[in-house]
């Protein structure tokens, strides 16, 4: 079993490791370091350390197998309604880079039913292989046979990273499939490196609602698994001269599942959605009154994009939850975000602060949001947003 | 019905504050409440067992001190809570976890619906839901925003989607996680707060459920933290001045000039 | 300007500290108080009727009062978190707890609408003749629905000619080989037509004057009992007042509570009961407000300070304050006396009605006076309890004829040495 205990001697109560623990771990008590019951064995005390005072061991797990037979970089291809997931593209974007660097290949995995042209078309976005499983069964995604024929091919293939978009269907089959292969997943990742020195995969996420970043390895089991969300990762402009190879290989397909999607009902009547948006106009609750969010979805409509919201209002009934950015919304990455009357609370910014320009109109100038915003209007909402929209009203005829 | 609803102690972010001084997280004072997208898995398991019958078991894994925040559950409804809590626990990633809950399910016995909140506000990972089915061995559906039909051995639901919804139907036992818009969660009432200030969590330990220390807490996580950081957000807007008529002109300028995307997409 | 922060911090961290000196008692969002010692079954009470006060009453408190809305979705969160019937015995599917308890709801309830928690405080108003006089088939039929939030109940007693006369009553009651026939009309009745059942004081002879009235059980839909007029009123509009008009109305025999002839006793030993429950109503009204004022007081800057650091504020705050734990104080210790089984305490019960329903319109008028402006638009949630208050002042028994009772009883003791 792991441990960690302070070398009392080297210890000068300094308490530098008390706040490097991310879970309040350790007090001063008489002028030294104590642990507390509620240390997770993370580690993070034992780098702030300036006089090497913390001693962590740890024992050595198995390893899974020979990890060094693990080769290549996949990414999971999500189709809806024969359709491929936009993260899709992104991932490979990001997938080709880590294959590179890796000197290694980089695959996708298309599991659906009359695919052929879509796989042709990954190929074309940076996959050097493409593995297609293409029968009638596959054309709705299926928590069961999905899992079950993702796990026959990483088995028999055996990559050493696999990408999957963390979207619905991904954050369902990713872990599922981890479990099942006894492997690490890390979801959410922002960041992916190698660390070629010992050929792993540094997964970067955020933790606490954005507070906080942690670098995330899996060192002794194989695949490395992440999850990533739409729009954090960047596509390669696609070369339709591109070559590749589409491999259909031989798998079981279960067809008499114990999970049946019985229908597919689709809700959305929104124009644009949130989260494939280029521009979204978002209102908070700096607004004032609900009857004021009118504007923030008139502004959005002139520009030819979506609406978002804050908790608070979503919470007050303005708008519904569909429209809600943040840690418990939805993550956004469009090319414009307007925050309109809202403070910028971390909840907030960790859906929306991957968005490309930023711009921040609230009463308050020391609001956090303008931290990150690009632009900053102070003055009243309502007026700025009036003015908005009659000056784009004008531009955009 | 039985029922078990897992839960997970987390600290209430919205007091999570940065020392700009040291880049650390100040956690003093910090409440620790129950992951609020359990809550309305809690909800969820009591609204079943009001109409089907049977008992629901609120289970955790965590530190000693989260049984008392257990009892909180039984104060709504929930018939009895168990808590996993044993130094080999301990560092455990969300495999590590599935597995010791799927032990603890195994101990409880005779188990026909698991329910899961989502994710949770300090991981957010939203893994342990179908890990632990795994690890159960049985089917389970995510982002469930509504119960069509629950019967002895089967149940029905909508699994929401990012534009939409679809029914997807299971066998029990299965698992499945919920989301926020499948019920209001009820607030406790007096008969079950008295109910709850008697009982009793039992808390087991690894040996209690017979789970494999290799496979538990740090030893049995396949992932593990190398380094934490605290995001520098550096960028210093630029401020546009003027009254709300010539702030308006100024942005529209700067945006159209940058090839803003306008016009739909 | 951090300067001053950090004074006012510092202030109202000593105003904190010298009110909360044994324990903090936070409740709800408003500032702590005094350790009054309660068990912990009241602690859970007051916390849980807190909770819903804060997070199901307080989002709607505006616009019920406005629109005139009367709560039944609150009512219902009330009955399935077990409160209903915290009044009333165990053995008819209550919690067995007395007036402290009944009036630890209100004022939690009250801290977040006054006219909302009338849905209950009115119940228990039209329940205590029944508790205390029913005979065990009254209580077995009407007592547990009303403890389970099934069913509310009111009061009739109050008619055009009989305010604060009460001998002045007019309705009649006649009876007729099995029923009493009943005839007259019931003014300013709280919960009114939303009631299902009513405890009625009629007359059944009119020539022993005060000993010639007679308590009954009325219920809901009975032939002959319809509803009158519903008021619009200056405050505690989320509740419903109305008229009861009785016209050839036909009862059981069986409706009559204890005898012939009680019904004045019914009535004064009711109201004994229950005035510490109006007490209640205008304390949470009052500490409701003052919540508000402090809160507004370090947030309105002028002349570039916040207004709760020029010494006028203070000192206004700092008598709120003092009225406000008076008033708790008074009201609390009231209640322990009247459920240790004392046997008088009609005088006691008197005070505390008047004592908190005084503060309660001094409280909330300074309150509006702090948010000045602000105070009186109606966007802003102090004006409402200010018009809250007033009734407190005047029903259970104007405080002009407490004043009276007060007197009486203190004569009376006197010459009984």
């Amino acid at each position: 079993m792991a441990s960690i205990r302070i070398i009392s001697e080297k210890c000068y109560g300094c308490g530098i490791c008390l706040g490097a623990c991310p879970f309040g771990a350790i007090r001063i008590i008489d002028k030294k370091a104590v642990i507390q019951d509620n240390c997770t064995l993370c580690g993070a005390c034992v780098s702030s350390c300036k006089f090497n005072a913390i001693e962590m061991t740890k024992d050595e797990a198995g390893t899974a197998g020979d990890i060094s037979a693990y080769r290549g970089v996949w990414v999971f291809a999500e189709q809806k309604e024969g359709k491929v997931a936009n993260v899709v593209t992104e991932l490979l974007g990001e997938g080709r880079k880590l294959a590179d660097q890796l000197g290694e290949k980089l695959s996708a995995v298309l599991l659906g039913d009359g695919m052929e042209a879509a796989a042709q078309e990954l190929i074309s976005y940076g996959a050097d292989n493409v593995y297609l499983v293409d029968h009638p069964s596959l054309q709705r995604f299926n928590d069961e046979s999905y899992a079950d024929i993702f796990t026959q091919l990483i088995s028999r293939y055996k990559p050493e990273i696999v990408l999957m978009g963390a979207t619905t269907y991904g954050r369902s089959l990713g872990p599922r499939v981890a479990s099942r292969l006894n492997t690490g997943l890390t979801a959410d990742c922002t960041q992916l490196e190698i660390d070629t020195e010992r050929r792993l995969l540094l997964q970067t996420r955020p933790a606490f609602g954005g507070n906080l970043m942690a670098t995330i390895i899996c060192p002794d089991h194989r695949p490395q698994m992440s999850t990533v969300r739409p729009k954090v990762m960047k596509a390669l402009d696609p070369d339709p001269s591109r070559v590749g190879e589409i491999i259909r290989p031989d798998v079981d397909i279960p067809l008499d599942t114990r999970v049946k999607v019985l229908e597919t009902v689709t809700t959305l009547c929104e124009k644009v959605n949130l989260t494939e948006a280029d521009i979204i106009v978002s209102g908070g609750r700096g607004l004032g009154d609900p009857g004021n969010f009118a504007l923030v979805e008139e502004l959005a409509q002139i520009l030819g994009g979506a609406v978002g919201a804050s908790r608070a209002v979503v919470d007050a009934g303005w708008v519904d939850y569909s429209h809600q950015v943040g840690q418990t919304g939805k993550t956004v990455g469009p090319k414009v975000y307007f925050a309109c009357g809202i403070s910028g609370a971390v909840q907030h910014l960790a859906g929306m602060s991957s968005s490309d320009t930023i711009i921040a109109i609230n009463k308050d100038p020391d609001a956090p949001i303008f931290k990150v915003a690009t632009f900053g209007i102070t003055g009243d909402v309502v007026e700025v947003l009036k003015a908005l929209i009659s000056e784009f009203k004008k531009r955009l005829k | 019905m039985n029922i078990v609803v897992c839960v997970k102690q987390v600290p209430a972010t919205t007091e999570v504050k940065m020392d700009k001084e040291t880049n650390t997280i100040i956690r003093e004072g910090v409440e620790a409440i129950i992951n609020p997208y359990d809550m309305y898995a809690v909800e969820e398991g009591i609204r079943i067992k009001e109409r089907l019958g049977g008992k629901v078991t609120v289970l955790s894994m965590g530190i000693p001190s989260v049984a008392e925040l257990l009892k909180t559950t039984i104060g709504l409804g929930a018939d009895d809570a168990v808590l996993l809590s044993d130094r080999a626990f301990a560092g455990a990633d969300t495999l590590a976890t599935s597995y010791a809950l799927s032990m603890g399910i195994g101990k409880i016995g005779n188990v026909d619906l698991v329910i899961c909140g989502k994710q949770a506000t300090d991981g957010d990972t939203a893994q342990v839901g179908p890990s632990l089915a795994e690890k159960l061995g049985w089917p389970h559906t995510t982002y469930v925003r509504k119960i069509e039909e629950i019967g002895e051995d089967f149940i029905r639901c909508q699994r929401m989607t990012e534009d939409g919804y679809e029914v997807v139907e299971m066998p029990l036992p299965a698992v499945i996680t919920v989301v926020k818009e499948i019920n209001e969660p009820r607030l406790p009432s007096l008969k079950n707060m008295m109910r709850a200030k008697k009982a009793v969590v039992n808390v087991w330990t690894a040996d209690d459920i017979g789970a494999d220390k290799n496979l538990c807490g740090l030893k049995g996580s396949p992932t593990q933290v190398v380094r934490t950081f605290v995001p520098v957000h550096d960028i210093s807007s630029e401020m546009i001045t003027g009254d709300a008529g010539e702030q308006a002109r100024k942005l529209a300028d700067k945006l159209l000039t940058m090839q803003f995307p306008v016009g739909g997409c | 300007m951090i300067l001053v922060n950090t004074k006012i911090i510092f202030i109202a961290g000593l105003l904190a500290g010298y009110a909360c000196r044994h324990q903090q008692q936070p409740h709800g969002k408003g500032v702590c108080f005094m350790d009054y010692f309660l068990t912990e079954e009241q602690q859970m009470i007051k916390e849980l009727a807190a909770r819903i006060a804060d997070e199901k009453i307080a989002p709607v408190a505006i616009q019920y009062d406005e629109e005139g809305i009367f709560p039944h979705d609150i009512v219902k969160v009330l009955a399935d978190s077990d409160l209903c019937g915290v009044y009333i015995p165990e053995e008819y599917g209550g919690l067995g707890g007395g007036v402290f308890e009944m009036s630890l709801v209100v004022e939690e309830l009250s801290r977040a609408c006054g006219g909302i928690a009338l849905a209950f405080a009115g119940t228990g108003l039209g329940t205590y003749p029944i508790i205390l006089f029913g005979n065990e088939e009254q209580k077995q039929k009407y007592l547990p629905d009303i403890a389970a939030g099934k069913k509310l109940a009111a009061f009739g007693l109050t008619e055009a000619d009989a305010g604060s006369d009460a001998a002045g009553v007019r309705t009649t009651a006649v009876a007729d080989g099995d029923e009493y026939v009943l005839n007259g009309t019931k003014q300013w009745i709280t919960n009114g037509e939303e009631a299902d059942v009513f405890t009625v004081i009629a007359c059944t002879n009119r020539s022993r004057g005060a000993r010639g009235f007679s308590a009954f059980i009325v219920e809901k839909g009975t032939p002959g009992f319809t509803f009158g007029k519903k008021e619009n009123k200056m405050g505690i509009r989320a509740s419903c007042t109305s008229e009861l008009v009785f016209e050839n109305c036909r009862i059981p025999k069986e409706n009559l509570l204890s005898r012939e002839g009680m019904g004045f006793l019914v009535a004064m030993k009711t109201l004994d009961r229950t005035r510490p429950g109006v007490a209640a109503q205008a304390l949470g009204i009052a500490q409701g407000a003052f919540d508000e004022a402090l809160k507004y007081s370090r947030q309105r800057v002028q002349f570039g300070q916040p207004i709760s650091s020029f010494q006028a504020v203070q000192h206004m705050l700092a008598d709120m304050a003092i009225q406000l734990e008076a008033a708790r104080a008074l009201v609390y210790q009231t209640c322990r006396f009247i459920d240790s089984g004392a046997k008088d305490f009609s005088k006691e019960s008197a005070m505390c009605k008047v004592f908190a329903s005084d503060t309660a319109m001094k409280v909330t008028t300074d309150a509006v006076q702090i948010l000045g402006g602000y105070g009186y638009m109606k966007e802003y949630p102090v004006e409402k309890r200010m018009r809250d208050a007033k009734i407190t002042q005047i029903y259970e028994g104007t405080n002009q004829i407490q004043r009276n009772v007060i007197a009486l009883e203190l004569i009376k003791e006197l010459s009984k040495k």
